[in-house]
Protein backbone atom coordinates (compact mmCIF):
# COMPACT_ATOMS: atom_id res chain seq x y z
CA UNK A 1 0.00 0.00 0.00
CA UNK A 2 2.54 2.75 1.22
CA UNK A 3 4.35 1.38 -1.88
CA UNK A 4 1.83 2.31 -4.17
CA UNK A 5 1.67 5.64 -2.35
CA UNK A 6 4.99 6.39 -2.64
CA UNK A 7 5.07 5.33 -6.26
CA UNK A 8 2.17 7.31 -7.10
CA UNK A 9 3.83 10.12 -5.06
CA UNK A 10 6.90 10.14 -7.78
CA UNK A 11 5.13 9.79 -10.73
CA UNK A 12 3.09 12.92 -9.27
CA UNK A 13 6.02 14.64 -8.86
CA UNK A 14 7.58 13.39 -11.98
CA UNK A 15 4.30 14.89 -13.62
CA UNK A 16 4.32 18.26 -11.73
CA UNK A 17 8.33 18.33 -12.94
CA UNK A 18 7.52 17.61 -16.35
CA UNK A 19 4.25 19.96 -16.67
CA UNK A 20 6.91 22.28 -15.14
CA UNK A 21 9.24 22.00 -18.01
CA UNK A 22 6.81 22.20 -20.13
CA UNK A 23 5.77 25.05 -18.94
CA UNK A 24 8.97 26.75 -18.89
CA UNK A 25 9.39 25.53 -22.83
CA UNK A 26 5.98 27.16 -23.80
CA UNK A 27 6.94 30.26 -21.81
CA UNK A 28 10.01 30.19 -23.56
CA UNK A 29 8.63 29.80 -26.61
CA UNK A 30 5.42 32.63 -25.86
CA UNK A 31 8.15 35.33 -25.14
CA UNK A 32 10.58 34.73 -27.40
CA UNK A 33 10.80 36.09 -31.05
CA UNK A 34 8.98 33.73 -33.07
CA UNK A 35 11.19 31.42 -35.20
CA UNK A 36 9.46 28.61 -36.64
CA UNK A 37 12.57 26.62 -36.24
CA UNK A 38 13.66 27.57 -32.90
CA UNK A 39 10.17 27.08 -30.91
CA UNK A 40 12.12 27.11 -27.39
CA UNK A 41 14.24 29.53 -28.01
CA UNK A 42 13.94 31.62 -24.75
CA UNK A 43 14.59 28.45 -22.84
CA UNK A 44 17.71 27.33 -25.41
CA UNK A 45 18.98 30.88 -25.32
CA UNK A 46 19.16 30.38 -21.29
CA UNK A 47 20.85 27.47 -21.59
CA UNK A 48 22.97 28.41 -24.20
CA UNK A 49 24.36 31.47 -21.62
CA UNK A 50 25.20 28.35 -18.88
CA UNK A 51 26.92 26.46 -21.28
CA UNK A 52 28.58 29.82 -22.56
CA UNK A 53 30.35 29.56 -18.99
CA UNK A 54 30.72 26.28 -18.30
CA UNK A 55 33.01 26.30 -21.21
CA UNK A 56 34.59 29.77 -20.40
CA UNK A 57 35.81 28.35 -16.90
CA UNK A 58 36.11 24.45 -17.83
CA UNK A 59 35.79 22.74 -20.91
CA UNK A 60 37.73 25.30 -22.95
CA UNK A 61 40.98 26.10 -20.55
CA UNK A 62 41.26 22.42 -20.45
CA UNK A 63 41.46 21.88 -24.04
CA UNK A 64 43.89 24.93 -24.86
CA UNK A 65 46.29 23.02 -22.24
CA UNK A 66 45.60 19.61 -23.88
CA UNK A 67 46.51 21.47 -27.01
CA UNK A 68 49.34 23.69 -26.38
CA UNK A 69 51.10 20.41 -24.28
CA UNK A 70 50.31 17.42 -26.27
CA UNK A 71 52.61 16.45 -29.04
CA UNK A 72 51.04 16.35 -32.34
CA UNK A 73 51.44 12.70 -33.43
CA UNK A 74 49.91 11.41 -29.76
CA UNK A 75 47.06 14.11 -30.33
CA UNK A 76 46.56 12.25 -33.84
CA UNK A 77 46.76 8.80 -31.97
CA UNK A 78 43.99 9.45 -29.83
CA UNK A 79 41.57 10.49 -32.29
CA UNK A 80 42.54 7.78 -34.21
CA UNK A 81 42.00 5.39 -31.28
CA UNK A 82 38.39 7.49 -30.49
CA UNK A 83 37.49 7.40 -33.80
CA UNK A 84 38.38 3.48 -34.05
CA UNK A 85 36.46 3.01 -31.10
CA UNK A 86 33.46 4.66 -32.91
CA UNK A 87 33.93 2.68 -36.71
CA UNK A 88 31.93 0.06 -35.23
CA UNK A 89 28.89 1.99 -34.29
CA UNK A 90 28.67 3.58 -37.83
CA UNK A 91 29.36 0.67 -39.56
CA UNK A 92 26.01 -0.78 -37.34
CA UNK A 93 24.56 2.75 -38.46
CA UNK A 94 25.59 2.38 -41.89
CA UNK A 95 23.45 -1.38 -42.11
CA UNK A 96 20.63 0.01 -39.82
CA UNK A 97 20.20 2.59 -43.14
CA UNK A 98 20.74 0.27 -45.78
CA UNK A 99 24.08 1.50 -46.82
CA UNK A 100 25.77 -2.21 -46.69
CA UNK A 101 28.94 -1.27 -48.98
CA UNK A 102 29.23 0.85 -46.26
CA UNK A 103 29.02 -0.62 -43.43
CA UNK A 104 31.38 -3.15 -45.06
CA UNK A 105 33.80 -0.28 -45.48
CA UNK A 106 33.12 0.43 -41.65
CA UNK A 107 33.87 -3.23 -40.42
CA UNK A 108 36.86 -3.45 -42.73
CA UNK A 109 38.12 -0.11 -41.10
CA UNK A 110 37.64 -1.57 -38.11
CA UNK A 111 39.46 -4.90 -38.28
CA UNK A 112 42.06 -3.40 -40.35
CA UNK A 113 43.13 0.13 -37.86
CA UNK A 114 42.81 -2.36 -34.53
CA UNK A 115 45.10 -4.63 -35.68
CA UNK A 116 47.75 -3.29 -38.21
CA UNK A 117 46.87 0.16 -37.11
CA UNK A 118 47.68 -1.48 -33.17
CA UNK A 119 44.67 -0.84 -31.22
CA UNK A 120 43.18 1.61 -33.59
CA UNK A 121 46.75 4.39 -33.08
CA UNK A 122 47.02 4.88 -36.18
CA UNK A 123 44.38 4.90 -39.22
CA UNK A 124 45.88 2.73 -41.67
CA UNK A 125 42.58 2.02 -43.33
CA UNK A 126 42.46 5.66 -44.38
CA UNK A 127 45.64 5.16 -45.93
CA UNK A 128 44.40 2.62 -47.61
CA UNK A 129 41.51 4.14 -49.63
CA UNK A 130 38.88 2.85 -46.85
CA UNK A 131 37.51 6.38 -45.89
CA UNK A 132 35.42 7.07 -42.41
CA UNK A 133 31.95 7.93 -43.17
CA UNK A 134 30.01 10.21 -40.52
CA UNK A 135 27.13 8.33 -39.35
CA UNK A 136 25.24 8.22 -35.87
CA UNK A 137 21.93 7.23 -34.63
CA UNK A 138 20.32 10.44 -35.08
CA UNK A 139 20.75 9.69 -38.81
CA UNK A 140 19.93 6.59 -38.87
CA UNK A 141 16.59 7.97 -37.55
CA UNK A 142 16.24 11.07 -40.08
CA UNK A 143 16.78 8.40 -42.79
CA UNK A 144 14.20 5.87 -41.60
CA UNK A 145 11.90 9.44 -41.43
CA UNK A 146 11.43 10.54 -38.45
CA UNK A 147 11.04 14.32 -38.28
CA UNK A 148 13.63 16.17 -36.39
CA UNK A 149 11.40 17.77 -34.24
CA UNK A 150 12.26 21.28 -32.33
CA UNK A 151 15.90 22.65 -31.50
CA UNK A 152 16.97 22.43 -28.37
CA UNK A 153 20.45 23.68 -26.48
CA UNK A 154 21.88 21.19 -24.10
CA UNK A 155 24.22 22.39 -20.97
CA UNK A 156 27.47 20.43 -21.80
CA UNK A 157 25.67 19.07 -25.23
CA UNK A 158 25.06 21.41 -26.69
CA UNK A 159 22.59 21.66 -29.66
CA UNK A 160 20.44 18.80 -30.66
CA UNK A 161 17.10 18.63 -31.73
CA UNK A 162 14.68 15.80 -30.62
CA UNK A 163 15.70 13.35 -32.79
CA UNK A 164 19.25 14.04 -32.22
CA UNK A 165 18.90 13.29 -28.68
CA UNK A 166 17.41 10.50 -28.68
CA UNK A 167 20.13 9.32 -31.06
CA UNK A 168 22.39 10.51 -29.05
CA UNK A 169 20.94 8.67 -25.97
CA UNK A 170 20.80 5.31 -27.96
CA UNK A 171 24.31 6.34 -29.35
CA UNK A 172 25.99 6.95 -25.75
CA UNK A 173 24.17 3.55 -24.99
CA UNK A 174 25.72 1.28 -27.29
CA UNK A 175 29.18 3.36 -26.95
CA UNK A 176 32.26 0.58 -26.71
CA UNK A 177 33.63 3.20 -24.03
CA UNK A 178 31.00 2.79 -21.71
CA UNK A 179 31.91 -1.18 -21.57
CA UNK A 180 35.25 -0.41 -19.99
CA UNK A 181 36.18 -1.70 -16.68
CA UNK A 182 37.43 -0.77 -14.23
CA UNK A 183 35.13 1.98 -14.04
CA UNK A 184 37.86 4.78 -13.27
CA UNK A 185 39.57 4.10 -16.65
CA UNK A 186 36.34 3.91 -18.22
CA UNK A 187 35.80 7.45 -16.83
CA UNK A 188 39.13 8.78 -17.67
CA UNK A 189 38.99 7.61 -21.49
CA UNK A 190 35.57 9.46 -21.49
CA UNK A 191 37.27 12.26 -20.13
CA UNK A 192 40.10 12.46 -22.72
CA UNK A 193 37.45 11.89 -25.13
CA UNK A 194 35.94 15.21 -24.36
CA UNK A 195 39.11 16.97 -24.03
CA UNK A 196 39.66 15.93 -27.54
CA UNK A 197 36.67 16.71 -29.08
CA UNK A 198 36.66 20.34 -27.45
CA UNK A 199 40.32 20.60 -28.68
CA UNK A 200 39.90 19.90 -31.99
CA UNK A 201 37.06 22.76 -32.12
CA UNK A 202 39.33 25.37 -30.86
CA UNK A 203 40.16 26.50 -34.12
CA UNK A 204 36.35 27.25 -35.13
CA UNK A 205 35.67 28.59 -31.80
CA UNK A 206 37.27 32.09 -33.22
CA UNK A 207 36.20 32.22 -36.12
CA UNK A 208 32.55 31.87 -34.95
CA UNK A 209 32.99 34.58 -32.33
CA UNK A 210 34.37 36.81 -35.76
CA UNK A 211 31.74 35.99 -37.69
CA UNK A 212 28.58 35.71 -35.97
CA UNK A 213 26.40 38.95 -34.99
CA UNK A 214 24.57 36.89 -33.05
CA UNK A 215 26.38 33.19 -31.45
CA UNK A 216 23.60 31.44 -30.15
CA UNK A 217 21.85 32.28 -33.75
CA UNK A 218 24.88 31.31 -35.77
CA UNK A 219 25.67 28.56 -33.58
CA UNK A 220 21.97 27.28 -34.24
CA UNK A 221 22.08 27.52 -37.83
CA UNK A 222 25.09 25.54 -38.57
CA UNK A 223 23.85 22.86 -36.54
CA UNK A 224 20.67 22.67 -38.63
CA UNK A 225 22.74 22.66 -41.51
CA UNK A 226 25.48 20.21 -40.87
CA UNK A 227 22.50 17.63 -39.72
CA UNK A 228 20.84 18.10 -42.96
CA UNK A 229 24.26 17.84 -45.19
CA UNK A 230 25.58 14.65 -42.52
CA UNK A 231 21.85 13.16 -43.43
CA UNK A 232 22.14 13.35 -47.02
CA UNK A 233 25.67 12.23 -46.71
CA UNK A 234 27.21 15.37 -48.11
CA UNK A 235 24.70 15.73 -50.79
CA UNK A 236 21.78 17.75 -49.32
CA UNK A 237 19.19 18.91 -52.38
CA UNK A 238 19.28 22.30 -52.95
CA UNK A 239 17.11 24.64 -50.81
CA UNK A 240 15.24 26.85 -53.68
CA UNK A 241 15.64 30.67 -52.54
CA UNK B 1 62.17 37.83 -87.06
CA UNK B 2 58.36 38.97 -87.56
CA UNK B 3 57.92 35.25 -87.15
CA UNK B 4 58.77 34.57 -84.06
CA UNK B 5 56.79 38.00 -82.95
CA UNK B 6 53.83 36.63 -84.42
CA UNK B 7 54.13 33.27 -82.60
CA UNK B 8 54.90 35.41 -79.16
CA UNK B 9 51.80 36.90 -80.04
CA UNK B 10 49.81 34.12 -80.61
CA UNK B 11 51.52 32.21 -77.47
CA UNK B 12 50.11 35.40 -75.69
CA UNK B 13 46.83 35.58 -76.76
CA UNK B 14 46.38 31.66 -76.13
CA UNK B 15 47.25 31.80 -72.73
CA UNK B 16 44.81 34.54 -72.05
CA UNK B 17 42.38 32.94 -74.17
CA UNK B 18 42.82 29.90 -71.79
CA UNK B 19 42.90 32.22 -68.52
CA UNK B 20 39.39 33.74 -69.02
CA UNK B 21 38.00 30.45 -69.39
CA UNK B 22 39.65 28.62 -66.83
CA UNK B 23 37.55 25.77 -65.58
CA UNK B 24 35.47 26.35 -61.58
CA UNK B 25 37.18 23.31 -60.75
CA UNK B 26 41.08 24.43 -61.68
CA UNK B 27 40.24 27.79 -60.99
CA UNK B 28 39.66 26.46 -57.11
CA UNK B 29 42.42 24.42 -57.41
CA UNK B 30 44.91 26.89 -58.41
CA UNK B 31 43.83 29.84 -55.89
CA UNK B 32 43.85 27.05 -53.32
CA UNK B 33 47.21 25.60 -53.87
CA UNK B 34 48.40 29.78 -54.10
CA UNK B 35 47.32 30.62 -51.00
CA UNK B 36 48.50 27.53 -48.88
CA UNK B 37 51.81 28.04 -50.51
CA UNK B 38 52.18 31.69 -49.42
CA UNK B 39 50.79 30.62 -45.97
CA UNK B 40 53.25 28.01 -46.01
CA UNK B 41 56.26 29.91 -46.28
CA UNK B 42 55.00 33.28 -44.40
CA UNK B 43 56.10 32.93 -40.27
CA UNK B 44 54.40 36.07 -39.89
CA UNK B 45 51.00 34.93 -41.17
CA UNK B 46 51.66 31.60 -39.31
CA UNK B 47 51.99 33.66 -36.10
CA UNK B 48 48.72 35.44 -36.29
CA UNK B 49 49.48 38.37 -38.65
CA UNK B 50 45.95 39.21 -39.53
CA UNK B 51 47.21 42.56 -41.53
CA UNK B 52 48.92 40.05 -43.43
CA UNK B 53 46.91 37.58 -44.38
CA UNK B 54 43.70 40.00 -44.89
CA UNK B 55 46.14 41.33 -47.30
CA UNK B 56 46.80 38.13 -49.01
CA UNK B 57 43.14 37.44 -49.24
CA UNK B 58 42.19 40.66 -51.04
CA UNK B 59 44.97 40.04 -53.43
CA UNK B 60 44.47 36.66 -54.36
CA UNK B 61 41.35 35.23 -53.39
CA UNK B 62 38.69 38.11 -53.52
CA UNK B 63 38.88 38.61 -57.59
CA UNK B 64 37.31 35.36 -57.84
CA UNK B 65 34.56 36.12 -55.47
CA UNK B 66 30.80 37.90 -56.05
CA UNK B 67 30.17 39.69 -52.88
CA UNK B 68 27.04 41.31 -54.27
CA UNK B 69 25.68 38.25 -54.73
CA UNK B 70 26.65 36.74 -51.34
CA UNK B 71 25.46 39.53 -50.07
CA UNK B 72 22.11 39.39 -51.89
CA UNK B 73 21.81 35.36 -51.20
CA UNK B 74 22.36 36.21 -46.98
CA UNK B 75 19.30 38.76 -47.56
CA UNK B 76 16.78 36.96 -48.92
CA UNK B 77 13.30 38.66 -49.86
CA UNK B 78 14.70 41.87 -47.99
CA UNK B 79 17.20 42.25 -51.29
CA UNK B 80 15.50 43.82 -53.51
CA UNK B 81 13.53 46.23 -51.35
CA UNK B 82 17.01 47.84 -50.37
CA UNK B 83 17.69 51.40 -52.66
CA UNK B 84 21.38 50.65 -54.57
CA UNK B 85 23.33 52.98 -51.92
CA UNK B 86 22.06 50.52 -49.32
CA UNK B 87 23.19 47.45 -50.87
CA UNK B 88 26.07 48.90 -51.81
CA UNK B 89 26.94 50.11 -48.26
CA UNK B 90 26.00 46.55 -47.15
CA UNK B 91 28.10 44.64 -49.61
CA UNK B 92 30.85 46.27 -48.27
CA UNK B 93 30.32 46.07 -44.99
CA UNK B 94 29.53 41.86 -45.43
CA UNK B 95 32.76 41.98 -47.31
CA UNK B 96 34.76 43.28 -44.37
CA UNK B 97 33.59 41.08 -42.36
CA UNK B 98 33.70 37.64 -44.25
CA UNK B 99 37.28 38.51 -45.40
CA UNK B 100 38.26 39.04 -41.61
CA UNK B 101 36.86 35.55 -41.09
CA UNK B 102 38.29 33.75 -43.90
CA UNK B 103 41.53 35.24 -43.30
CA UNK B 104 41.63 34.44 -39.57
CA UNK B 105 40.64 31.05 -40.64
CA UNK B 106 43.57 30.40 -42.98
CA UNK B 107 46.13 31.59 -40.21
CA UNK B 108 45.07 28.31 -38.14
CA UNK B 109 45.83 26.38 -41.67
CA UNK B 110 48.81 24.35 -40.19
CA UNK B 111 48.72 20.06 -40.81
CA UNK B 112 46.38 20.58 -42.52
CA UNK B 113 46.37 19.23 -46.27
CA UNK B 114 43.34 19.69 -48.88
CA UNK B 115 42.12 16.87 -51.70
CA UNK B 116 40.09 17.78 -54.67
CA UNK B 117 37.25 15.62 -55.36
CA UNK B 118 36.15 14.65 -59.23
CA UNK B 119 34.68 17.46 -60.93
CA UNK B 120 32.21 17.00 -63.34
CA UNK B 121 30.38 19.71 -65.65
CA UNK B 122 28.19 20.01 -68.86
CA UNK B 123 29.60 22.62 -71.07
CA UNK B 124 26.73 24.71 -70.80
CA UNK B 125 26.87 24.61 -66.86
CA UNK B 126 26.74 28.60 -65.32
CA UNK B 127 26.27 27.78 -61.54
CA UNK B 128 28.80 24.79 -60.13
CA UNK B 129 29.44 23.39 -57.02
CA UNK B 130 33.32 22.29 -56.42
CA UNK B 131 33.75 19.70 -53.78
CA UNK B 132 37.15 19.84 -51.80
CA UNK B 133 37.78 18.13 -48.65
CA UNK B 134 40.18 19.12 -45.69
CA UNK B 135 42.24 16.31 -44.02
CA UNK B 136 44.08 16.60 -40.56
CA UNK B 137 45.78 13.82 -38.92
CA UNK B 138 43.74 12.07 -36.15
CA UNK B 139 40.21 14.54 -36.99
CA UNK B 140 37.91 13.49 -39.40
CA UNK B 141 37.85 15.15 -42.88
CA UNK B 142 36.05 18.20 -43.36
CA UNK B 143 34.03 19.19 -46.37
CA UNK B 144 35.37 22.15 -48.43
CA UNK B 145 32.59 23.50 -50.78
CA UNK B 146 32.63 25.97 -53.26
CA UNK B 147 29.70 27.44 -55.60
CA UNK B 148 30.72 29.17 -57.93
CA UNK B 149 28.74 31.08 -61.03
CA UNK B 150 29.80 32.03 -64.44
CA UNK B 151 29.70 35.63 -65.36
CA UNK B 152 31.25 37.53 -68.44
CA UNK B 153 34.65 38.26 -66.39
CA UNK B 154 35.08 34.29 -65.41
CA UNK B 155 34.06 31.99 -63.19
CA UNK B 156 33.29 33.52 -59.40
CA UNK B 157 32.61 31.82 -56.04
CA UNK B 158 29.33 32.85 -54.18
CA UNK B 159 28.89 30.88 -51.66
CA UNK B 160 31.98 28.75 -49.31
CA UNK B 161 30.26 25.23 -48.09
CA UNK B 162 32.10 24.09 -44.61
CA UNK B 163 31.09 20.78 -44.15
CA UNK B 164 27.63 21.75 -45.32
CA UNK B 165 27.67 24.75 -43.64
CA UNK B 166 26.85 27.48 -45.89
CA UNK B 167 28.51 30.64 -44.53
CA UNK B 168 26.10 32.63 -46.98
CA UNK B 169 22.90 30.71 -45.72
CA UNK B 170 24.07 30.92 -42.26
CA UNK B 171 23.95 34.93 -42.12
CA UNK B 172 19.92 34.28 -43.16
CA UNK B 173 18.22 34.40 -39.41
CA UNK B 174 20.98 36.90 -38.05
CA UNK B 175 19.98 39.19 -41.05
CA UNK B 176 16.63 38.78 -40.53
CA UNK B 177 16.52 40.01 -37.08
CA UNK B 178 18.38 42.55 -37.52
CA UNK B 179 15.96 44.00 -40.71
CA UNK B 180 13.05 43.44 -38.71
CA UNK B 181 14.57 45.56 -35.64
CA UNK B 182 16.30 48.18 -36.88
CA UNK B 183 15.37 47.79 -41.22
CA UNK B 184 18.50 47.61 -43.61
CA UNK B 185 20.19 50.40 -42.52
CA UNK B 186 20.46 49.07 -39.03
CA UNK B 187 21.77 45.63 -40.21
CA UNK B 188 24.70 47.79 -42.11
CA UNK B 189 24.86 49.83 -38.61
CA UNK B 190 25.74 46.56 -37.16
CA UNK B 191 28.03 44.63 -39.10
CA UNK B 192 29.87 47.92 -39.02
CA UNK B 193 29.96 47.75 -35.36
CA UNK B 194 31.19 44.32 -35.84
CA UNK B 195 34.17 45.26 -38.10
CA UNK B 196 34.64 48.03 -35.67
CA UNK B 197 35.04 46.10 -32.43
CA UNK B 198 37.35 43.19 -34.42
CA UNK B 199 39.62 45.97 -35.95
CA UNK B 200 39.96 47.64 -32.16
CA UNK B 201 40.46 44.27 -30.88
CA UNK B 202 42.85 43.20 -33.24
CA UNK B 203 45.20 46.19 -32.22
CA UNK B 204 45.69 45.27 -28.63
Amino acid sequence: MSDYFCASGVRRARHTLLGGLLVALTCGSVLADQNPRDPYEGFNRAMFATNEVIDKYAAKPVAQVYDNAVPLPVKASVGNFFGNAGDLWIGVNSALQGKFGDAGIDLGRLLVNSTVGIFGLFDVASELGLERHDEDFGQTLAVWGVDGGAYLYWPVLGPRNVRDTVGFAVGAYADPVRQVRPVSVRNSMAALRFVDIRASLLPSDRVVEEAALDKYAYIRDAYLQRRRNQVFDGRPPRLDD
Amino acid sequence: MMKKLFALLFASFVVCAAYAQEAPDVLVQRVTDDVLEIIRKDKEIQNGDTHKVIELVEKKVLPNFNFTHMTALALGKEWRKASPQQQQQLTAEFKTLLVRTYANALTGYKNQKVVYKPFKMAAADTDVLVRTEVQQPGNKPVQLDYSLEKLDSGWKVYDVVVAGISLVSNYRDQFGQEVRNGGVDGLIASIAAKNKSLESGQKK
